[in-house]
């Protein structure tokens, strides 16, 4: 099915004169195999530039939470840009983002990273808690209240009371498909999701046991987002670990 | 097999600093950079300082490409360049004591290049592409080595080959160099200008454009014409003929055009991707206006040379009446929107299928790439903003792909040879290291 973007660009091709003459033109002088000059002009907008990114993570990176590919639209830029240059870089594994970006330069990443920022499209709804109201419980008071005696900070104290990321780097943690969120934890355990050092979140997933990240991710995922969903502005005057890439 | 061929040889099909590949598709391309851009690049070129120029050398050579790796300290080594006989690391060429050549001459580093022995007196492997190298004058050797020198170090250790037996016994490197390899420079021929002079050394040495653009044989060898096209089966790419016009040969290019080429990777008729859009974004891009002409004219001149036999079905591989309706319908929902439904395109940004040479190769394997894992042009000072084209590889299976990259050729590819479910599935890995 077409994105709105390549329907609008659809459109503009077919209204444009110079791409009916060409046509006509080729037609006329019966060119095979030889490209028909003046065909259509690609839009100059990020959005068409980008379909690359949007072919998989939906229009406008709105991707829905019954799939895998996580949703960009709407995380905060310097955490986008951040996991732009971690795939580049090959500080995460993940050979299809690292493929896409291989080579670009550091201004364009950027350049991408606001222009998802800045995309707001609606959260639709989650889908239904896959877990047992026990354990959907257990998963709430990890991600509210931590675990102390473990070391294991509340996700609140970093991605907001709200669990909308916070600027410029912090990304929310709503609106996520559980199984992206389960294979990030994996990922960090592994050592195949890294971040710039000190790597604070690899610390706490290797703090966690299967069960408790199972608790997480179920509750995390059934949570609807509200309407004006956005970061906080500012870190926390405090977090509970050092995590590098936060530019402070 | 000439001389000449012989001397392009390179172990493998290897790594990131020659590998040559581009699909070729349709638009109009930007030009080289700015005019400061230019001067600044010129002035490092012709610079007295040998580190200038050896900077400028560097990146014509595209040493970085292998002997830095990803997200590593640059030509601080250990990048792993995969080759049909196992796993190549590349060194540490910063100037550092203990692991890197800190403690090299320039007689050491000369040898390396010229004769593919390292300081030790050990054979060096022909991933490192001496073949081509041995041909460089010792000047510009000193000035690669003096810019080397400058870098700063870098205390990163050399990883050990990873070769499969029996590729890892040393004295079949050894019969490999009394086969394949002949040192010696490359004189200039009086009866040529001095652009297609340069454009030569630059090709055929300092570019190492036949480590990947010439066939190679079982044992690694050259095994076809020089830059007559070659496959390079670790990676799963296709470097096409620089020689065959209806595969990459420059024969219906101005030498203007091509040199635009070269500095953007995006033309009216052809956009690098793959391993090309990194030597277009990492090296070429860098050279002068001047170099690039001359490696266009040198490339234009090339004889023609007989292309592998292209678009006749291959028995039991005939796509099925079924499968090209499936293809269609594929291409109709999927493709058309951006390549127009005649294929026209949207030049340069949204190639072009209708005439475009990647669908006609004898190899679908580009075809394929494109098609699983899209991607975007090269970032380059002309185009520093590419587009990229979505991957389809997520949402069709090997069946689907198969039939819409048949239905390709057979629609835009002058009747190519259709491909199989199995051709797709081989190539779902996408070969980042």
């Amino acid at each position: 099915m077409p994105t709105p973007a390549r329907r609008t660009a659809r459109r503009a091709r077919a209204r444009s004169p110079a791409r009916r003459i060409a046509t006509a033109l080729a037609i006329l002088l019966g060119i095979a195999g030889v490209p028909a000059a003046g065909s259509a002009v690609p839009p100059d907008t990020l959005d068409a530039r980008l379909l690359a990114c949007t072919g998989c993570h939906g229009p406008q990176g709105r991707s829905t939470p019954d799939g895998y590919y996580p949703r960009i639209a709407g995380k905060p830029a310097g955490y986008l840009f951040n996991q732009l240059l971690n795939f580049r870089d090959g500080r995460r594994a993940a050979p299809s983002m690292t493929w896409m970006v291989d080579g670009l330069p550091d201004a364009y990443l950027r350049e991408i990273a606001e222009h998802f920022e800045a995309s707001r499209p609606p959260y639709p709804p989650p889908p239904p808690p896959a877990a047992p109201p026990a354990t959907l419980e257990r998963g709430r008071r990890l991600v509210v209240d931590g675990d102390p005696a473990r070391g294991l900070p509340a996700c609140v104290a970093c991605h907001g009371d709200a669990l909308l990321g916070a600027q410029p780097a912090v990304p929310g943690l709503l609106g996520l498909p559980r199984d992206y969120l389960n294979a990030q934890f994996g990922a960090w355990r592994e050592g195949t999701r890294r971040a710039m050092a000190p790597d604070c979140m690899a610390t706490v997933a290797r703090r966690l046991a299967p069960e408790d990240v199972a608790a997480i991710t179920a509750w995390l995922a059934a949570r609807p987002v509200p309407a004006d969903a956005r970061a906080r502005d500012a870190l926390p005057a405090t977090l509970p670990l050092e995590c590098g890439g936060l530019g402070r | 097999m000439s001389p000449r061929a012989r001397r392009v040889a390179g172990w493998v099909a290897l790594g990131l600093a020659g590998l040559g590949l581009s699909a070729w598709l349709d638009g109009r391309g930007p030009g080289p950079g700015a005019a400061t851009d230019r001067d600044a690049r010129a002035d490092r070129a012709a610079s007295p300082d040998p580190v200038a120029r050896g900077a400028y050398l560097a990146l014509a050579g595209n040493c970085a490409g292998c002997h830095t790796a990803r997200g590593g300290a640059p030509y601080a080594g250990g990048r792993p360049i995969a080759t049909p006989f196992g796993t190549i690391h590349a060194s540490n060429l910063t100037p550092d004591a203990a692991t890197g050549i800190g403690t090299w001459t320039a007689d050491d580093f000369a040898r390396a290049m010229h004769e593919g022995r390292s300081r030790d007196g050990r054979a060096l492997y022909p991933a490192f592409p001496y073949t081509d190298f041995t041909r460089l004058a010792r000047a510009d050797v000193d000035a690669l080595f003096a810019y080397l020198r400058s870098l700063p170090p870098v205390d990163a250790p050399n990883r050990p080959h990873a070769l499969r037996f029996p590729w890892s016994l040393p004295w079949l490197l050894d019969a490999w160099r009394l086969a394949y390899f002949r040192p010696g420079r490359l004189e200039s021929d009086p009866s040529r200008d001095a652009a297609w002079n340069r454009g030569a050394y630059l090709v055929e040495a300092l570019g190492h454009c036949g480590a990947c653009h010439t066939a190679r044989d079982a044992l690694g060898g050259p095994s076809g014409p020089a830059l007559g096209g070659g496959t390079l089966a670790a990676q799963g790419w296709h470097a096409p003929s620089l020689r065959d016009d209806a595969e990459g040969g420059l024969g219906p290019w101005t030498v203007e055009a091509a040199a635009a080429w070269l500095a953007t990777g995006l033309d009216a008729r052809a956009v690098a991707t793959g391993p090309m859009a990194r030597v277009v974004a990492d090296s070429l891009q860098h050279l002068t206006p001047d170099d690039l002409r001359a490696m266009a004219t040198y490339l234009k001149a090339l004889p023609g040379a007989a292309a592998p036999a292209r678009g006749a079905p291959r028995a039991g591989a005939g796509a099925g009446d079924a499968a090209l309706a499936l293809g269609e319908r594929l291409y109709r929902e999927r493709c058309e929107d951006c390549h127009g439904p005649g294929g026209e395109g949207g030049p340069p940004h949204w190639p072009a299928l209708a005439g475009n040479r990647t669908l006609a190769q004898a190899s679908p394997v580009n075809a394929i790439r494109a098609v699983l894992h899209g991607g975007f042009a090269p970032a380059t000072r002309g185009n520093p903003r590419p587009y990229g084209m979505p991957p389809s590889g997520p949402e069709l299976d090997d069946r689907e792909a198969a039939a819409l990259v048949s239905w390709l050729r057979a629609t835009w590819g002058g009747g190519a040879s259709p491909v199989d479910a199995r051709e797709v599935n081989a190539l779902r890995p996408i070969p980042v290291e």
